[in-house]
């Protein structure tokens, strides 16, 4: 595993720190108490049930929804000041893909505070793109309209989006929601050239199967933090019972999930 | 009918020109906010804007008249700001109303178009209140400042009609605005928390968008009318949307249909009265109101957009229906043939009415004569046969069917 050969005793300012954050819709608090520090260099599952916050403390964390309380660090410093070290990957279904843009367009749109403010996009900036999206093997669909392009594919070019930010720490909420096997590996794949280059994702995770297999970290999350640290400490049949509570139809499943080895 | 056509049009002087550029450049120039309120799903903003802007605009014009009575400022001063009074309270009004309805939907949990509904008539009837309050002490005329009229032109400086004058520079600012913001409106459009994570606050340009918008109308009500700015803010965008796929290609699509309204639409309030109204037995109705027509042309625009739009229409869509079923009748009558004659070892005909049942009739004799025409069956004496290219053909889609399933 990657933790074995981090050089130790080297103080590595933590991608994201967060502390005591909570955030609340209508006074209802919808995650409470929040701390946590990132660990650089590594992919981060945030796992838990519907409801749990899992996507509130992705928008809290970039502060694109007010917080209650706490605070965020990235880098050791308000998000203000390291934007543009912080790549965010959105819900697919957060976008209208009616939208009259093509797949290459919406590349462009990670580069648009690298182009600046009133200034027009240039083709150095359009190759850029067209790189991004043949790392994740959408090349030959640059031109063609967002809406007729597959679930997968929509997920690609976001993914692709989000790598021409060229970022160190990138925040992505359920990439692997709803995609084919091809864009999963494609999804995977990029994870650990970004992993390998020594940057950060956190990723917000639906499918339990495959933690152990992608991912070195896990937030397990239900409003409060149930644990953190490590997939073979924290990914635990006993964490996953007190995250899910009753919920967790796949109790049964868990000893095979849980054990399913984490040499990925 | 060409001799009335001609008749009308006949009577076509400089003062039609000019109320024709005046139309086009206040369309244009309505069409392009209007593009991304289409975009942002948000058409109705701009309807509700147009009541919203009321109070802003008699706050602005008592404003003005106030600092003019306790002599702050010269008479002849207060008349030549006055129109930047009226533009100031508009744009903020913009913004308050795009604020408010958010608040409102935040505090009420309702959605956005209920709250819409709720700040533009409040607004719209204090608007009313103040004029009540204040109609006394200085004089205002809501007609002269909300609903000009496209049909008064009047001449200005220099041979260029005042409203004419103001409606192109009011296109020329929103052309600059779009294309210096081009990236930021489209972003903040398309994706809000993208643009707000690289520091493109979504709001501020939501905010932007609805001051510039409300600028808009104030400017072209007083020179157009209502009925025009509110038909250009949305109808050549709507338009626009169903023929192209491209954010570029659609504003310029959209700039084009603005133009073409207008010039249509004027063109045929002078011919119409003549051409439809005598013929019913109205002599007596000479002339039609030039906005309401462009009004109509721009609606009978959309619907020939919605009808023969290459790729949204009903048309293509219809069309591209038919092709796959006429094609799939060829296939269903070639693979009849190809197994009746592996079946009968004399292989020879099939009865033409044996699958006929299957398939509408019409769509079963085009297919039929489809492929005698290219040769791919031919007839007999008591049907049809596969030709040796029909043939060819039939096992080609076979083998090409199970290649497809198997994948």
């Amino acid at each position: 595993m990657a933790s074995e050969s981090i050089p130790p005793a080297v103080t590595v300012v933590p991608p994201l720190s967060i502390h005591d954050l909570t955030v609340a819709y209508q006074r209802k608090p919808v995650i409470w108490d929040i701390d946590y520090v990132a660990p650089a260099g590594k992919l981060v599952a945030i796992v838990g049930p519907n409801g749990a916050g899992k996507s509130t403390l992705i928008n809290a964390a970039l502060e694109l929804i007010p917080r209650a309380s706490g605070q965020v660090r990235f880098f050791g410093e308000p998000y203000q000041k390291q934007r543009h070290r912080v790549g965010y990957v959105p819900q697919r279904e957060s976008v209208d893909w009616d939208f009259p843009v093509s797949a290459l367009d919406v590349v462009v749109m990670g580069l648009y505070r690298k182009v600046g403010w009133c200034l027009p996009v240039l083709p150095r900036h359009r190759k850029t793109a067209l790189a991004a999206l043949a790392r994740v093997g959408m090349a030959d669909y640059a031109h063609r309209q967002i809406r007729r392009l597959s679930g997968g594919q929509q997920q690609r070019v976001f993914l692709a989006r989000a790598l021409v930010q060229d970022a160190d720490l990138y925040l992505m909420d359920e990439p692997f929601t709803g995609v084919d096997a091809a864009t999963e590996r494609a999804i995977v794949e990029i994870l650990r050239e970004l992993r390998a280059l020594g940057k950060t994702a956190l990723v917000v995770h639906h499918d339990l199967q495959t933690v152990t297999e992608y991912f070195d970290e896990v937030i397990l999350l239900n409003m409060r933090l149930v644990a953190t640290g490590s997939v073979e400490s924290v990914f635990t049949t006993d964490n996953l019972r007190k995250t899910y509570g009753g919920r967790l139809m796949l109790l049964e499943n868990t000893d095979r999930i849980v054990g399913k080895g984490t040499s990925g | 009918m060409f001799t009335e056509i001609q008749h009308g049009l006949s009577a076509w002087g400089s003062f039609d020109t000019w109320i024709v550029i005046t139309a086009a450049l206040a369309a244009m120039a309505c069409a392009l906010p209007g593009v991304f309120l289409v975009l942002r799903q948000q058409s109705m903003m701009g309807d509700a804007l147009s009541h919203t802007v009321l109070p802003g605009i008699v706050l602005a014009f008592l404003m003005s008249y106030g600092l003019r009575n306790a002599e702050w400022i010269s008479p002849s001063t207060q008349l030549a700001t006055l129109p930047l009074f009226l533009f100031g309270g508009a744009v903020v009004l913009g913004v308050v109303s795009a604020m408010l309805t958010e608040f409102v939907q935040r505090l009420g949990h309702v959605e956005s178009s209920a709250a819409l509904g709720v700040v533009f008539t409040s607004l719209f009837a204090f608007g009313l209140l103040l004029i009540r309050l204040k109609a006394d002490s200085v004089h205002i005329d809501p007609d002269c400042v909300l609903y000009g009229n496209v049909e008064t032109v009047k001449l200005g400086v220099a041979g260029v009609p005042r409203a004419t004058a103001m409606v192109g520079s009011l296109l020329v600012v929103n052309l600059t605005l779009v294309l210096l913001f081009y990236k930021e409106l489209t972003i903040s459009a398309f994706d809000p928390s993208l643009a707000t994570t690289l520091g493109i606050r979504a709001r501020i340009m939501h905010y932007a968008l609805m001051a510039t918008t409300a600028a808009t109308l104030v400017a072209a009500f007083e020179s157009v009318g209502s009925i025009l700015v509110i038909t250009m803010l949305v109808a050549p965008a709507a338009t626009a949307s169903l023929l192209t796929d491209r954010l570029p290609i659609r504003l310029v699509v959209t700039l084009a249909i603005a133009f073409i309204t207008a010039l249509v639409g004027h063109a045929m309030a002078l011919t119409l009265p003549a051409l439809v109204f005598s013929r019913l037995g109205f002599p007596e109705i000479k002339d039609a109101s030039t906005a309401g027509m462009m009004a109509v042309v721009a609606g009978m625009l959309f619907i020939l957009a919605m009808f023969f739009a290459p790729r949204h229409g009903m048309i293509s869509k219809g069309l591209g229906q038919t092709r796959l079923a006429f094609r799939l009748a060829c296939h269903d009558q070639l693979r009849a043939l190809y197994q009746a004659e592996r079946k009968t070892s004399l292989g020879a005909t099939v009865e033409a009415t044996a699958w006929t049942k299957t398939q509408g009739f019409i769509l079963h004799y085009l297919a039929t004569w489809s492929l005698i025409l290219s040769q791919q069956i031919a007839r007999t004496a008591k049907g049809h046969k596969l030709t040796s290219r029909g043939k060819r053909a039939i096992e080609q889609i076979i083998t090409n069917v199970s290649d497809d399933t198997s994948t």
